[in-house]
C-alpha cells in the first residue's frame, strides 16, 4: 500500500536526501518531510524535489510532534548508524542510539505510523575469524561488535526489535546494508581508497562485499513504498578481495604489521588523512560477506551492480588518478607480445 | 615431466628456461585437450581442462570477467593457436606477461569465501604437485567413489604434524579425478585468525570448519573436505601413529545430511611418518597460541632443515560412499543416527587404513 505521509531522517546525507527526492517523484505519495539537525547541501536539496524539509534534531520531542501532526503513516529512519562523514565518537552516538529511541518513542505514541523502516548495516555481524564466510539473517556474530558504529547498529536494532514487539500493528522492516561505494558517495571507505598508498594489515585480504548507492535507494524506495515487513541483508553480487579492489582503484598497498595498525590509524586520524576505527581495521582484516537470498526471494530485488561494477564504477567516476597506470601495463605487455613475436 | 609442472608465478625472473611451463599453466584460461599441449606427459592430467570448460560454461558472467582479463592481451590469439607444436616458450611467455598483469591490476575474480580459483591452479597446485610427485610419491586409489559433477563430503584421517595430507588429498582430487574437482577443506579457527596462514587458506578455497559454511559449500555441488579428528588427530604423538582419534560431535555428518549429499571415507596412510612427533613443547606452544609446539628427531633442533618432512611413500584411498539422503534432512537432529554414521565413517577409515598398513612392506618404498 502506497503511503500517503512520509517522514524521511537523515536527510543532509547523501541517502536521505536521494530517498526524499526519489519518494517525492512517485505522485501517489502525498507528502514526503525529510528531517534533519542540519540543511542539506546546496546539490542535496535540489535532489529532493517537493519534498520539505523540517529542520529538527530526532532527539528533540518536537519530533514526535511532526509525527503525529502531519499524521506520518511512514517512517524511514535513513540516518542511523552512517558511517558516510567521519564525527566526533560520542556524538555519533548520541545521534545514533539515542536518536533512534526519541524516534521510535514518537512513532509508537502516534497512531497514524503504519510503516517503519529502518536502514541499518552488515557491520551488527562484526568481523572475525571465527565467523562463516557468509551470514544470513538468522545468524548472530560470535563476538559482538564491541565499539564503533557497529556496536550502535547492534543497539539500534534492539531497540527497532522492542519497537516491533510494543506495536505489531506497525510493520517494520530492517535492512543491513553493506557498505556503499559509488562516484558521488563520501564514506570513510571511499576516502580509504582514495589514498595513493592504502594501508593494509599484513598478512590479511579481506573479502569485501560492497553496494551501489542506487542500488540501496532503490531498495530503501520499495521498502517504504510496499509493505515488506522484515529483516533483510542488502549487499550486490560477487566478492572482491581488499588487495584486489586496492589493485583496480590504480593503488599501491602498503601492508603495515598488526600491532602497528592501532598507533598509525590513530595518526591517520590526528593527520585528517583517513578516519579508521579499530573496528573498521577489523573489516580490514576478514571481511564480510551477506546471503542476500532473502532479498531476492521474499523482497524481490536484485541489485543491478555487482560489487566489482560499483567499485569500477566509484574509481572511474571519482577520476581518481591511478597511481599504477593500467594503460601503462597493458602497453607494457603489448611491447613484450611484440618482442616475442618478432623473435619467432 | 617434473619440470613441466612448475609455474612460476613471476614472469620476470623466467628466462625461458622453464619453456614448458605453459602446457599446464595454461589451463586456467582456455579449454584446449590436455595431451597435446604435453605429449610426453607420463600421466593424464584430464582435470584443468575440464575444470575451465565448466567455468565457460557456468555462466555470462564468468565470461564476462574473461572479457574483462583479457582485453589487454595481444597474445591471447597467438596462444590459441599453437598448441599442436608443443611446449611452445612464446606463448608461455605472452601467458605469464597476460597472469602477471591480471594480478598487478585486480582483473581476476574469487568466490564468496575468497577462492581464488586461477591463483591455486596455477600457482599453489603445480607447486605442490612436485611434492606429490616426486616427494611423497602418492597412490591415490578409488577416486571413481567421489561424485562427477554433485557435492560430497570427503572425511579423512588427519596426521602428520603439519597438514600435508590435506594438501596432498587436494591434489589427489583435482589432477587425478576423472572431472578434477577441487577440495575445499574446513578449517579450524586458529587457521583463519594467523596472518598470512589464513589469507592463504582463504584464497587456496579452504573456509571455517562451521556448519553454515559446509552446508553452503555443499549446496552450491562442492567437494568438501574435512577432517573431524582435528588437532586431536594431526598433533598426536608418533607412538599413536594410525590409531584414529575421537571424531568430535558428529557436526559434519549433520551437515552432510541437511545439504543431502553422500559421505566418501578417505584413508591416507604414509602421513604419519613425515615428522613423528616424539614431544611437545607445551610452555612454548601456548606462549605462540598454538595447539602444540612438536619435537621430532630432526625438529627444533636442526632448525629450518628440520622442517623438511621425510619423504615416506604415501597412499590415499577414496571408500565407497556412504548415503546420508536416505535418512531424510530431518534426521540431522537425531543424535542417534548421527553418531551411527559418525561411528561408520571412522571404522571405515580405521579398516582401511590396517588394510593399507598390512599391505604396506616399508615405509619410504611401499
Amino acid at each position: 500500500m502506497v503511503p500517503n505521509v512520509v517522514l524521511v531522517t537523515g536527510v543532509s546525507r547523501f541517502v536521505g536526501a536521494h530517498l526524499a527526492g526519489r519518494l517525492a517523484e512517485n505522485s501517489a505519495v502525498g507528502r514526503v518531510l525529510g528531517v534533519d539537525s542540519e540543511h542539506p547541501r546546496r546539490e542535496l536539496s535540489r535532489r529532493m524535489g517537493r519534498a520539505e524539509f523540517v529542520r529538527a534534531d530526532i532527539r528533540n520531542p518536537l519530533i514526535a510532534r511532526i509525527i503525529s501532526e502531519a499524521a506520518v503513516d511512514t517512517v524511514v529512519h535513513a540516518s542511523s548508524n552512517t558511517d558516510e562523514m567521519p564525527v566526533a565518537r560520542a556524538a555519533m552516538k548520541e545521534m545514533n542510539v539515542l536518536g533512534t529511541m526519541r524516534l521510535l518513542a514518537a512513532c509508537q505514541e502516534s497512531p497514524h505510523v503504519r510503516k517503519l523502516v529502518v536502514k541499518s548495516t552488515s557491520a551488527v555481524y562484526g568481523a572475525s575469524s571465527r565467523d562463516p564466510a557468509v551470514f544470513d539473517e538468522e545468524m548472530a556474530p560470535k563476538d559482538l561488535p564491541s565499539s564503533g558504529y557497529a556496536k550502535d547498529a547492534v543497539e539500534v536494532e534492539g531497540y527497532v526489535r522492542g519497537f516491533g514487539r510494543r506495536r505489531p500493528d506497525v510493520d517494520v522492516t530492517l535492512l543491513r546494508f553493506t557498505d556503499l561505494i559509488g562516484p558521488r558517495i563520501d564514506s570513510v571507505l571511499t576516502r580509504y581508497f582514495s589514498l595513493p598508498l592504502v594501508p593494509t594489515v599484513f598478512g590479511h585480504d579481506a573479502r569485501l562485499q560492497l553496494l551501489h548507492p542506487e542500488d540501496a535507494l532503490a531498495v530503501l524506495r520499495r521498502a517504504a513504498l510496499e509493505d515488506l515487513p522484515g529483516v533483510f541483508n542488502v549487499g550486490a553480487d560477487g566478492v572482491l578481495m581488499l588487495g584486489q579492489a586496492i589493485r583496480r582503484a590504480g593503488r599501491i598497498p602498503v601492508p603495515i604489521p598488526g600491532t602497528m595498525v592501532s598507533p598509525l590509524a590513530g595518526f591517520f586520524r590526528g593527520a585528517n588523512l583517513a578516519s579508521l576505527s579499530a573496528e573498521q581495521m577489523r573489516f580490514l582484516n576478514f571481511g564480510r560477506v551477506v546471503d542476500t537470498a532473502k532479498l531476492r526471494d521474499r523482497f524481490g530485488f536484485a541489485p543491478r551492480w555487482t560489487t566489482r561494477q560499483a567499485f569500477d564504477d566509484f574509481v572511474h567516476g571519482r577520476e581518481l588518478r591511478p597511481v599504477i597506470d593500467p594503460d601503462v601495463v597493458e602497453s607494457a605487455e603489448r611491447e613484450i607480445n611484440r618482442t616475442i613475436t618478432r623473435l619467432r | 615431466m617434473a619440470d613441466a609442472r612448475v609455474i612460476p608465478l613471476h614472469p620476470e625472473d623466467d628466462g625461458g628456461g622453464r619453456a614448458g611451463a605453459g602446457s599446464q599453466g595454461r589451463s586456467a584460461g582456455d579449454g584446449r585437450s590436455a595431451m597435446s599441449g604435453a605429449p610426453g606427459s607420463a600421466r593424464e592430467r584430464p582435470a584443468a581442462r575440464d575444470d575451465s570448460a565448466r567455468d565457460a560454461a557456468a555462466g555470462d558472467s564468468g565470461a564476462r570477467d574473461d572479457d574483462d582479463g583479457d582485453h589487454g592481451a595481444g597474445g591471447g590469439e597467438d596462444a590459441e593457436e599453437g598448441t599442436d607444436g608443443g611446449p611452445d616458450w612464446h606463448e608461455t611467455l605472452a601467458d605469464l606477461t597476460a597472469f602477471a598483469r591480471r594480478r598487478l591490476l585486480g582483473q581476476y575474480r574469487v568466490d564468496e569465501f575468497g577462492f581464488d580459483r586461477e591463483l591455486t591452479e596455477r600457482f599453489f597446485l603445480p607447486l605442490l604437485r612436485t611434492v606429490y610427485d616426486n616427494w611423497f610419491r602418492v597412490e591415490a586409489v578409488g577416486l571413481h567413489n567421489v561424485p562427477h559433477d554433485s557435492g560430497a563430503l570427503v572425511v579423512a584421517n588427519h596426521s602428520g604434524t603439519l597438514p600435508w595430507d590435506a594438501l596432498m588429498t587436494t591434489v589427489a582430487l583435482h589432477d587425478y579425478h576423472p572431472t578434477g574437482r577441487q577440495l575445499r577443506m574446513l578449517g579450524a579457527d586458529v587457521v583463519f585468525g594467523t596472518p598470512l596462514v589464513g589469507a592463504l587458506a582463504r584464497k587456496t578455497g579452504q573456509t571455517l570448519a562451521c556448519n553454515p559454511d559446509a552446508e553452503r559449500l555443499l549446496r552450491g555441488g562442492e567437494i568438501v573436505g574435512v577432517w573431524p579428528e582435528g588437532f586431536k588427530g594431526i598433533g598426536k604423538p608418533f607412538r599413536d601413529r594410525y590409531k584414529l582419534q575421537r571424531f568430535g560431535r558428529g557436526g559434519f555428518v549433520s551437515a552432510a545430511m541437511r545439504s543431502g549429499v553422500p559421505i566418501v571415507p578417505c584413508s591416507i596412510v604414509g602421513a604419519e611418518e613425515i615428522y613423528p612427533k616424539i614431544g611437545d613443547i607445551r610452555p612454548l606452544a601456548r606462549l605462540l597460541g598454538l595447539p602444540y609446539f612438536p619435537v621430532t628427531p630432526f625438529f627444533p633442533h636442526l632448525g629450518p632443515l628440520g622442517t623438511v618432512p621425510l619423504p615416506s611413500k604415501w597412499y590415499i584411498e577414496f571408500g565407497e560412499p556412504i548415503d546420508t539422503a536416505e535418512h531424510g534432512p530431518e534426521a540431522a537432529e537425531d543424535p542417534m543416527v548421527v553418531f551411527n554414521i559418525s561411528d561408520q565413517v571412522r571404522e571405515t577409515i580405521q579398516e582401511t587404513i590396517y588394510r593399507l598398513l598390512a599391505q604396506r612392506r616399508t615405509v619410504f618404498f611401499g
